[in-house]
């Protein structure tokens, strides 16, 4: 995973509440058995005017003019800003992989649901939730100011506006620790194999009908 | 002792480790398989040199993306058409060989949606914890588990660790007191608490059902509530074990036998939640003054009663509320104001892990039996939940009774759920569907669907429109 400290970076509006991670990636790109390659079809039904398939060239595909990604003000964002409840529904991992394959590192919301939150920071992007008051600030300053650029320190537990506003977040101190040395839970987890393997053998003798394999 | 709730309970009992800095780790009981979720976490043991640590803990399935024709199902895995989904099925095939892990083929009578096939099984038991990456696992709380979807990188840490890292959600609990009305089922209701709460107003919460309603439910219908607890935002619903819980997985394949089931029994009784345990938050909600329910837009608490009328933009004073209401009346192609009952239907869908376990199919049956299908509809098809759904449908003749009626009788698997195989709706066509997601685009490129009970589907299906089941099974 790849580490995340400071990011600076262009920041895109997605301005919709409740966004879905069917909207994110549409299930025909799920088939892949990869964990690449999605960033093309992020938001594909919002941001192409066809059906998109998997394994399509997606460079002759007629592009919806009006969806705020394609505006080219917004090319090269990494940093998008969403409303509440932002990633509700499947649990697909695919959502946060688009995410990162097109280029975003970190998305702000005043709410994320609880998976879509959780999968983020597997995969080195860095969600913040804010005030929605002082989302609703980030949206208004976004569209008045084309190249408008956050920082986002996480070290810090910062953002910085381009007016020089410093932003706090919270973020949970080992999600925050995994991220800034882009570190792999699973390695971390296994240095507490003893544990498992102590609560595992009490837990076999207290409920052995749980150990019956299928 | 300080009174516990049921998800107090089940945490305590799975805590391997609390860390200090708020994070624990949790010990998994059961991990369910299936082909989307999973490649990309085999790919991850394999590059790190890892092994499954309980292979024995794993189940696995093929459901998302098989076919559900029988022509095509005749030919196994080399009868899938669209190669896509053919290599994704083959790689669980060789996933699960190459790890060990027990699969339930595509063709296997035991084949069927996870979220059905764990319970059916007795894979699923009562104080469990149970995996799997689909947020439906949620399903599998019905059994007084602790149960949620994860991600693609969980179910790897679970494959390699048995352990998820977790932090304690909040409680909540959901009280249905009263009694349902005649034509009111499991489906309605869960519906009716996400209208209520909102699609994230379970964040952050375990949701424990409770009350009159709720303990007068089959499992079927608990696993329904359950099933969308997270489309009100809970990644986990449950219900107190009772002796519904305990007589339906008696016998089941993997339930303990003999001198265990005692033991188990004892155990499983004390899942409940004390007299006194406190939640962060309750709900509660008259259960009798509930009617048949139908989402019109596109977010799961976007639903009205069936005599009820789509909403109108221009009554909500919240911008964020109403924009979302504007986008769902133009995606939907539907008017504001316009009664549920005049929304006309292309094509109706009964099956999904919410609904398309036996129960459900008997209720569409006495619906349908002895009627046609409105010649307006396209398509109106049936999908079991497992292939032992199938079978026990079979013999009781309740394929006969949707085929006479001019529903098509389907293989087990997700289907129009959300349409990863063919099964999918066209661009602009209403579907009447017994699943749990309304999204844009979840049942087919520009589809709308509207979400409903197995008995009001089937209503719409004679009808060719949305009618309260009730009206339709006097006349
Ligand atoms: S039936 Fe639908 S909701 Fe259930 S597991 Fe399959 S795709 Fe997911």
């Amino acid at each position: 995973m790849e580490k995340f400290t400071v990011l600076k970076g262009l920041a895109a509006p997605m301005d919709r509440a409740n966004v879905d991670t069917d909207m994110i990636i549409p299930k025909q790109f799920l088939k892949s058995i990869r964990r690449s390659g999605f960033g093309l079809n992020l938001f594909d039904e919002l941001r192409y005017l066809d059906h998109g398939e998997p394994d399509q060239d997606c460079t002759s595909r007629p592009k919806n003019p009006d969806f705020v990604l394609n505006q080219p003000r917004y090319a090269g964002a990494s940093v998008l800003l969403a409303r509440q409840n932002f990633g509700c529904g499947s649990s697909r991992e695919h959502a946060p992989w688009a995410l990162l394959d097109y280029g975003f590192r970190c998305v702000i919301a005043p709410s994320f649901a609880d998976i879509f939150f959780n999968n983020c920071f597997k995969n080195g992007i860095l969600p913040i939730v804010l005030d929605e008051v002082v989302v609703d600030q980030l949206f208004r300053e976004v569209a008045a100011q084309e190249g408008y650029t956050l920082t986002v320190n996480l070290p810090d537990q910062e953002i910085v506006t381009p007016a020089g506003q410093v932003i706090p977040f919270e973020v949970d101190s080992f999600r925050k620790h995994c991220l800034i040395h882009g570190l792999d839970d699973i390695g971390l987890t296994l240095e507490d194999a003893d544990a498992i393997r102590a609560f595992e053998a009490k837990w076999q003798q207290q409920a052995p009908w749980l150990f019956v394999n299928p | 002792m300080t009174a516990k709730t049921l998800y107090d309970k089940l945490w305590d009992s799975h805590l391997v480790k609390q860390r200090d800095d708020g994070t624990a780790l949790i010990y998994i009981d059961r991990q369910l398989i299936h082909e989307v979720t999973s490649p990309q976490a085999f790919e991850g043991l394999r590059m790190a040199g890892r092994k499954p640590w309980r292979v024995g803990a794993n189940l696995a399935t093929p459901d998302h993306n098989v076919p559900t024709s029988r022509a095509e199902r005749a030919r196994g895995v080399d009868g899938i058409e669209d190669s896509i989904s053919r290599i994704q099925v083959k790689t669980l095939d060789d996933n699960c060989r190459d790890f060990g892990i027990t699969e339930f083929h595509i063709n296997d009578e035991r084949q069927g949606i996870v979220h059905v096939i764990g319970p059916e099984q007795g894979a699923t038991l009562p104080g469990m914890t149970v995996v799997c990456g689909d947020s439906h696992t949620s399903t599998h709380g019905a059994f007084g588990a602790l149960a949620h979807g994860i991600g693609t990188s969980e179910v790897e840490h679970v494959l390699a660790t048995q352990c998820l890292i977790q932090k304690k959600m909040k409680n909540m609990l959901v009280r249905v007191d009263g009694q349902l009305q005649p034509g009111v089922t499991a489906k309605d209701v869960i519906l009716a608490i996400i209208a209520e709460i909102g699609t994230a107003g379970g964040t952050g919460y375990a949701m424990e059902f409770g009350g009159e309603v709720i303990r007068a439910l089959s499992m079927e219908g608990r696993m329904t509530i359950c099933n969308m607890a997270i489309e009100a935002g809970a990644r986990a619903g449950m219900v107190a074990v009772d002796q519904t819980t305990i007589d339906y997985v008696k016998g089941r394949p993997f339930a303990p036998k003999g001198a265990q089931w005692e033991q188990a029994v004892a155990y499983w009784r004390t899942l409940v939640s004390d007299a006194g345990a406190r939640f962060d938050r309750i709900v509660e909600i008259d259960g009798s003054a509930l009617k048949p329910q139908v989402s019109w837009g596109t977010s799961p608490e976007m639903v009205v009663p069936v005599d009820g009328r789509v909403p109108d933009p221009a009554q909500e004073s919240d911008p964020v509320r109403k924009a979302g209401i504007e986008s769902a009346l133009k995606y939907m192609g539907l008017q504001a104001g316009q009664a549920i009952t005049d929304i006309r239907l292309d094509r109706v869908f009964i099956g999904s892990c919410t609904n398309s376990r036996i129960e459900d199919l008997r209720e569409a049956a006495a619906v349908v039996k002895g009627r046609k299908v409105a010649a307006s509809l396209k398509q109106a098809m049936v999908v079991p939940g497992s292939g032992l759904v199938k079978k026990q449908a079979e013999a009781e003749g309740l394929d006969r009774i949707f085929t006479e009626a001019g529903l098509e009788w389907r293989e087990p698997g997700c289907s129009m759920c959300l349409a990863m195989n063919a099964d999918r709706l066209e661009a602009g066509e209403h579907c009447a569907s017994t699943s749990n997601r309304n999204f844009e685009g979840r049942q087919g490129y520009g589809g709308r669907t509207h979400l409903v009970s197995p008995a009001m589907a089937a209503a719409a299906a004679i009808a060719g429109h949305f009618v309260n089941v009730n009206d339709f099974v006097k006349q």
